[in-house]
């Protein structure tokens, strides 16, 4: 079937078939590599994506199921250059292997849009579904808290 | 997903309910089965609010919901304990029409449910009045993305009537009818009859070991968390 939603702001239609997932149609059908594939299962979130405005792991998404929504990868999360967040992670070197960086730049993108100063617990709160499996997560924590203190 | 994802699964045909409009209404005691986690945790009735804050990640909470948790009956379902502590009713529909399922004959085992083929969960319908004082515990290894060592709800009404429900403690999730009776005859219950509730509800679950606990741990919390509960219904 053919499934038609807006992706990063423009129309797009993507071939889908049967049960898969969206994570799958992103990256196999539509070239976008920002969402990665970790667990398959929802337990790390490198998959994050928005979702009709909300952070949900796209590789729990049936593609069929995304007809007419609004999808936002890491790769729209900015308009032309780096947001806030991304200049403020490369600052603080909260990158390792940056396989993890997506996902959390897409869930901390989201955070700050509807929460523009969080507290360190609510980044934490914000941010339990994305794993760092460098556990680089001092860095983030810090990079995260300057865009709050507004430093960035 | 994950059963596709791990490919376990490869369902020909898959029906998307995303965008039905009808099973995310929820009006007073009726909560559609396509409202989210996200949702309970912001318009929900107390514990049944303070489980579904403990699903899973922001990101789970905001596309799970309370139709899937029910489909899987996980023994260790966060949302389960609540309904099961409420007496709730799970409404299904066919194409030959509509029928209520009260909590203990929807859930038949380890995710096992009485649902058949060709139904579907469209809601879960509460009691029209739910008891004066609620809350939701959970014990797991760490403080997000956990599966429940032990969940429980328990309710104490104005009457002294005291429910108790626990997840992860059996093939299903499941009340201590012994520990009810006793608690509920107490207007104000000492430190031995708040002993003796524990008692009983560790006495009265079904644990087994696995990978996530052993079978004594589990007893042991299940008794140490409802006594915590009731605590603060009692409060």
């Amino acid at each position: 079937m053919i499934v038609t939603f807006r992706l990063n702001g423009e129309q797009v239609n993507a071939r889908v078939a049967g049960p898969a997932s969206l994570l799958d149609v992103l990256r196999d059908e539509l070239g976008m590599y920002g969402p990665k594939e970790a667990c398959s299962q929802g337990e790390c979130g490198s998959c994050s994506i928005v979702l009709d405005g909300e952070v949900v792991c796209s590789c729990l998404v049936l593609a069929a199921d995304a007809e007419g929504s609004e999808v936002t990868t890491v790769e729209g999360v900015s308009q032309g250059g780096l947001n806030a967040i991304q200049e403020a992670m490369l600052r603080e070197g909260a990158v390792q292997c940056g396989f993890c960086t997506p996902g959390i730049v897409v869930a901390a993108s989201k955070l700050f849009e509807t929460h523009p100063r969080p507290t360190r617990i609510e980044i934490k709160e914000a941010l339990a579904g994305n794993i760092c499996r460098c556990t680089g997560y001092g860095a983030i924590i810090r990079a995260l808290e300057s865009v709050a203190g507004g430093e960035a | 997903m994950v059963e596709v994802n791990f490919g376990r699964r490869r369902p020909e045909t898959v029906v998307g309910l995303r965008r039905v409009a009808e099973l995310k209404e929820w009006e007073g005691n009726r909560i559609g089965a396509a409202v989210t986690w996200r949702r309970v945790e912001r318009e929900g009735p107390g514990a049944y609010a303070q489980a579904a804050r403990t699903v899973g990640s922001p990101q789970i909470r905001n596309a799970g919901t309370i139709g899937g948790n029910l489909g899987t009956a996980s023994p260790a379902g966060d949302g389960h304990p609540f309904l099961a502590a409420v007496d709730a009713s799970i409404e299904v529909a066919s194409a030959t029409g509509r029928r209520l399922v009260p909590w203990n004959e929807f859930f038949v085992g380890p995710k096992r449910s009485s649902l058949q083929q060709g139904e579907l969960i469209t809601a879960v319908v509460l009691p029209e009045r739910l008891p004066e004082r609620h809350g939701f515990g959970k014990v797991g290894v760490r403080n997000a993305m956990v599966i429940s060592t032990v969940c429980a709800v328990v309710t104490r009404d104005h009457d002294g009537r005291t429910t108790v429900a626990l997840g992860s403690v059996g093939p299903t999730v499941l009340r201590v009818p012994a520990a009810e009776e006793m608690i509920s005859a107490e207007s104000n219950p000492s430190e031995a009859d708040l002993a003796e509730f524990a008692r009983l509800v560790s006495e009265g679950v079904r644990p087994i070991t696995d990978h996530r606990s052993t079978e004594q741990y589990r007893r042991h919390a299940a008794g140490v968390l409802a006594r915590r509960l009731l605590e603060r219904c009692l409060r």
